[in-house]
């Protein structure tokens, strides 16, 4: 199989990491291995990393250093600003908002408070998937604590008005956090100027190494540890620094954000003739989430009358890489529930395909799935029962 | 995730189609599910001499229609009724747990499709020894 040719497009699911960032991470496994909190000089070379890396990421999201905080990754920052935050605050309220389509991180974090005694709102979004700040204004309750909006949405790749929210939220003197593991190096990022109190990222999305996250708090934010121990991280966040993931995290975000609009302009020409392709060759095929408010690299297409995972099984037979909201590949029955949240019928929504494109993609690539994809619809559609009923 | 066996049964379906002027037809899951499956049996003399399918589902749900159709044919009704999801999920090679509702699909459209038969025929329908629940899972997705 080492001849066979594969397209990676579910860079929505995870990123390789970039030759520079992992030539920034190895000196960190062998020379300078030393813990950060030991007094010897080598580990004084750990620390030094991690304080730079700390820099890199505060300047990409317009933030102080002091105010980025090192996780293991995008699920326990959400986990970290939602449950701090809440068990924070309970004396003040009980409430908390979110969306229908956020992330299970911050989702069944969101349950489980419930079972905890506090009572959330998910705000329903619309056919594109847009949480609307006028929905915002009406579900906040002198009871809420916490607003937490995802930054875009990883299935669909919706861009959500997230300063307007984050507004919002601020004039009722109520937190805003925000799940941006989809949008660093894609969308510009200014947690002041976008009205964040709290941001989740996870470096494995734009070409770091997995394992290794941030969570930003705004100084001030009134918010508990979620994991108790040592003094790391300014005594919020227990345990030895990932120092290599941290090096590597802080190397990613630098390149990443370095050039936001050259990435996009190309990702997206590559993307939209992709798109395109894919919507005049295949009838009975449909676009998912925002035509402009969309991440730059994200297809989110339904198929009528096929299943997205025999789908996944034959583009992998061809060497493609891709996810699909079916329910068969989630381990549920239910397909995804970002698809429904947009009022897309069930049927459909076990029809769809999503193909996030990144910076190894070619225009190759995009000629070879749009190829390879027709034959294999058109396949699926010739053995489905559902097909030959609609005509 | 899928056995070989699976995998040959999803690429290389036996039986894909309908047969014209059936004798049984059965078409049971629905789309909100995620699986529909159409069975078309062809009975000379008690004995299924064709089977064909039309699947909308996973892999695991046309590798199931395609094995138990390649089953039934060339068995009289009541050895075919006798075709459990169990016997279709052994000659797959195995399914993965959650996708064993598969193959209990492909035991409940066989059934239907011979019941139709039997109705047609005059003949009160068989009934459904074990009628199997669906499973219900937690979900994982691979997005952080």
């Amino acid at each position: 199989m080492g001849e066979k040719r594969i397209v990676y497009m579910d860079h929505s699911a995870t990123t390789c990491t970039k030759k520079e960032v992992l030539e920034a991470m190895i000196p960190f496994y062998s020379e300078h291995f030393g813990n950060p909190s030991s007094i010897y000089s080598i580990a004084g070379d750990s620390k030094k990393a991690i304080d730079a890396a700390r820099v890199q990421v505060a300047k990409a999201l317009g933030a102080d250093p002091e105010e980025i905080y090192f996780t293991s990754g995008g699920s326990e920052s959400d986990n970290w600003a939602i449950k701090g935050v809440a068990f924070a605050n309970r004396k003040k309220g009980n409430h908390i908002i979110t969306s229908a389509i956020e992330h299970h991180a911050v989702l069944h974090t969101c349950k489980y408070l419930e079972k905890e005694g506090f009572t959330v709102t998910y705000l329903a979004v619309d056919r594109y998937g847009m949480v609307d700040p006028a929905d915002l204004e009406k579900a906040i309750t002198e009871e809420t604590i916490l607003v937490s909006v995802m930054f875009a949405n990883n299935e669909i790749g919706t861009i959500e008005p997230i300063a307007e929210l984050g507004a919002v939220a601020h004039n009722h003197k109520v937190y805003f956090h925000t799940d941006a593991v989809q949008v660093i190096g894609n969308v510009p990022v200014d947690v002041k100027a976008q009205n964040i109190d709290m941001l989740s990222l996870s470096a494995h999305k734009f070409y770091g190494p997995k394992g290794i996250g941030a969570l930003y708090i705004r100084k001030g934010v009134k918010i508990d540890n979620l994991i108790h121990g040592g003094g790391q991280e300014r005594k919020r966040r227990a345990g030895t620094e990932n120092i290599t993931g941290i090096v590597g995290l802080g190397k990613a975000i630098e390149l990443a954000t370095a050039d936001i609009d050259g990435h996009n302009r190309r990702i997206q020409g590559l993307r939209d003739r992709l798109l395109q392709g894919i919507l005049t060759k295949i009838p009975g095929s449909h676009l998912n989430g925002h035509k402009e408010k969309r991440l730059s690299g994200n297809i989110n297409v339904s198929f009528e009358f096929i299943e997205g995972e025999s789908l996944l099984l034959w583009l992998d037979d061809e060497g493609i890489c891709a996810s699909t909201g079916s329910a068969c590949t989630s381990g549920s029955l239910e397909p995804s529930h970002v698809l429904l949240a947009t009022g897309l019928p069930v049927e459909i929504s076990h029809g769809s395909l999503r193909l996030t494109l990144g910076d190894i993609n070619t225009e190759e690539d995009v000629d070879f799935v749009l190829e390879v994809l027709p034959k294999v619809v058109s396949r699926l559609r010739d053995m489905s029962p559902l097909y030959r009923k609609s005509g | 995730m899928y056995s070989d066996t699976v995998m040959d049964h999803f690429k290389n379906p036996r039986n894909v189609g309908e047969i014209e002027n059936s004798d049984g037809e059965g078409e049971v899951g629905n789309p909100v599910c995620g699986d529909i499956m159409k069975i078309f049996l062809k009975i000379e003399n008690n004995i299924i001499t064709d089977a064909r399918f039309k699947t909308f589902g996973c892999g695991a749900a046309i590798a199931s229609s395609s094995m138990a159709t390649e089953l039934v044919k060339g068995k009289t009704l009541e050895e075919a009724w006798e075709v459990s999801n169990k016997a279709v999920a052994e000659a797959l090679n195995g399914l993965p747990p959650i996708k064993m509702h598969c193959s209990v699909l492909a035991e409940e459209g066989i059934h239907h499709a011979i019941n139709d038969y039997r109705k047609k025929h005059g003949l009160e329908p068989w009934v459904e020894r074990n009628p199997h629940p669906r499973d219900h899972h937690e979900d994982l997705t691979a997005d952080h």
